[in-house]
């Protein structure tokens, strides 16, 4: 009898081990899905620029520093590979590139009512937005996958299986960043 | 998120394996006033059932789009609709995005259907499209999305077959034993079996109540469950908030929506929300209700923000949000964004979306015009009828589907 109850309490506890192993993993796809995603909108978004420049030279003679200043930042972006930091990085200042870029485009009414512009206004707009949805759903998979790694029970198998910690995208615009984070 | 979806689905099980319970008490019933003989009844229940839920499963959203008259519509109808049906798929991390369709009405709604995140449909209203600003569509959108991936759609849907069998086997005895069953129910008077008729003839009375108070069950606070996602999603929670308003204010009732699709529309297209009054049948909450627990999030959104907003809304001890899900991290609110849309502009992309589902093609004039070209017009060239450019009329390839 005791063995049997003793034989239990060792399957309970297997499967119970084998639960948390399926949560890392579940936990580290999320991760890897996730990024998928952003990797999918920033690569949208070096696709539009070109078409974008295109676009505004005819009408924006008088910027071509703002113009440049977008190309060299989609050049610098697409340069970079694998480091999650440093690619934020590079996206954060196309980002910045592209808003001054709109920013000076409101000087300019013929262009503002140029069909293609304002398609492709839309679309890069809609683009910087997916990305920073995207992000916020990755940076909740990293933490989420993270807190797993770092926590008990889960740490040990995790050293175990060698699942590491991610890196959270921070592709902070300026008014983000000045807020203060509330975390519980 | 897990936490939540897990929750909802305890809850969803229960409720429908109790709908399974009474669709096969209800084929008792049949069975035992009907044909003097319970197991057939519940066989027939049965059947009834796995039919239903087969054809559900199989192409239950394509269905509830096609009895709703829902058409659907591609990126370049209304890019601004789809790109944020993309960006809100993006921000709750479904595989992929719903199909896009849309509904010729002028009553602002918009409604989730489908068996999961992989296969799931949102459809708006022509009139929603007209008076929602980016941020308010996103609150809408975000709304319906959080139902697909609730899982609320699919529970819905299944739900509305099994209360539709309820109803259709109660139905079927009630005719019968007005109409003609009156010698089998002698019959089995004198085998003695009164107690157990009678039990059984209550039933087949009160089903179908029962049925439609287990479809309703669940549904509003689902509605608040939705609302607490979109918040979350969009970290917007004023978009989802004046969207409703406007929804409540220009309501009027829609001539395609029945009682079995009503509880999946984010306001409800039967009852006059201004003049509703909350009841046990009730499909949603009350909207000046949904639109306060919005208003008091204010800095940062999370579902227990929600949750404690609820309850001081409501004045209910208990909240919505099912207790794993409370522990989430909570987000800033974001900065409203900037639509640069006026409402002609609105009003003119909507009725051009429902010209190009009509067929009409449409032909830009060099001084600025747009030609709109009904699908029936034969001839080969049309002058602009401003200045008088010949324009070729090229037949469009194939004409779209009602």
């Amino acid at each position: 009898m005791a063995f049997f109850i003793a034989l239990a309490l060792l399957v309970l506890f297997l499967l119970w081990l084998v639960g948390l192993y399926n949560r890392l993993v579940r936990a580290r796809n999320e991760v890897r899905n996730a990024w998928s995603q952003i990797d999918v909108q920033l690569k949208r978004r070096w696709d539009l620029i070109p078409n974008l420049v295109e676009t505004v030279k005819g009408y924006m003679q008088h910027e071509r520093e703002t113009l440049e200043a977008v190309t060299r930042a989609r050049q610098q972006a697409i340069s970079i590979s694998g480091d999650v930091a440093a690619r934020a990085q590079a996206e954060n200042i196309l980002s910045q590139t592209l808003r001054s870029l709109f920013a000076v485009a409101e000087n300019y009414p013929d262009l503002k009512a140029n069909q293609n512009f304002l398609a492709l206004q839309e679309e890069l707009t809609s683009t910087e937005n997916k990305i920073a949805f995207a992000r916020q759903y990755y940076n909740d998979a990293v933490l989420r996958l993270n807190n797993l790694i770092q926590m008990f029970p889960s740490n040990l198998i995790a050293s175990q299986f060698h699942f590491t910690p991610e890196v959270f995208f921070q592709l902070e615009a300026a008014e983000e960043r000045r807020r203060p984070e509330v975390k519980f | 998120m897990w936490e939540l979806i897990r929750a909802n689905q305890r809850r969803s099980n229960l409720l429908m394996g109790a709908m399974g319970v009474l669709l096969l008490a209800t084929g008792w019933a049949v069975g035992e006033t009907v044909f003097a003989a319970p197991v057939p009844g519940v066989l027939v229940a049965a059947g009834l059932w796995l039919v239903q839920s087969e054809v559900a499963l199989r192409s239950g959203h394509k269905l509830l789009m096609l009895v709703s008259r829902a058409r659907p519509v591609s990126k370049q109808d209304h890019p601004i609709l789809f790109n944020v049906v993309e960006e809100m798929s993006v921000a709750s991390g479904l595989p992929r995005p719903p199909e896009v369709y849309i509904l010729d009405e002028d009553a602002p709604n918009a409604f989730a259907a489908g068996m999961g995140p992989e296969r799931a449909a949102v459809a708006v209203t022509a009139g929603l499209l007209e008076r929602l600003t980016r941020d308010e569509l996103q609150g809408v959108i975000a709304h319906e999305i959080s139902h697909i991936k609730h899982r609320d759609v699919r529970y819905l849907t299944l739900m509305a077959v099994m209360a539709g069998s309820v109803v259709i086997l109660a139905d079927f005895a009630r005719r019968v034993l007005f109409f003609g069953g009156v010698r089998r129910r002698t019959s089995a008077n004198q085998r003695g079996a009164a107690p157990i008729y009678l039990v059984a003839l209550v039933l087949i009375l009160i089903a179908p109540l029962v049925a439609r108070l287990m479809y309703l069950a669940l549904s509003r606070r689902r509605e608040f469950l939705a609302d607490a996602g979109a918040a979350v999603a969009t970290r917007y929670p004023e978009g989802l908030a004046s969207a409703l308003e406007k929804i409540e204010r220009y309501w009027s009732p829609m001539a395609n929506a029945n009682p079995a699709t009503a509880p999946m529309f984010i306001v409800n297209p039967l009852v006059n929300p201004l003049a509703a009054v909350e009841t046990l049948f009730s499909t949603h909450p009350p909207t000046a209700q949904r639109v306060r627990i919005l208003r008091s999030l204010a800095g940062t959104v999370s579902f227990a923000a929600f949750d404690q907003a609820f309850r001081q809304v409501t004045g209910r001890p208990v909240g919505v949000v099912p207790a794993a899900a409370l522990r989430q991290e909570s987000v800033p609110v974001r900065q409203p964004s900037s639509d640069p849309r006026t409402a002609l502009d609105r009003l003119r992309q909507t009725t051009d979306l429902l010209w190009r589902l009509g067929g009409y093609s449409f032909i830009p004039c060099p001084c600025g015009t747009t030609l709109k070209v009904p699908p029936i017009y034969r001839g080969q060239t049309l002058p602009c009828p401003h200045c008088a450019t010949p324009h070729p009329v090229v037949a469009p390839a194939s004409s779209p589907q009602a």
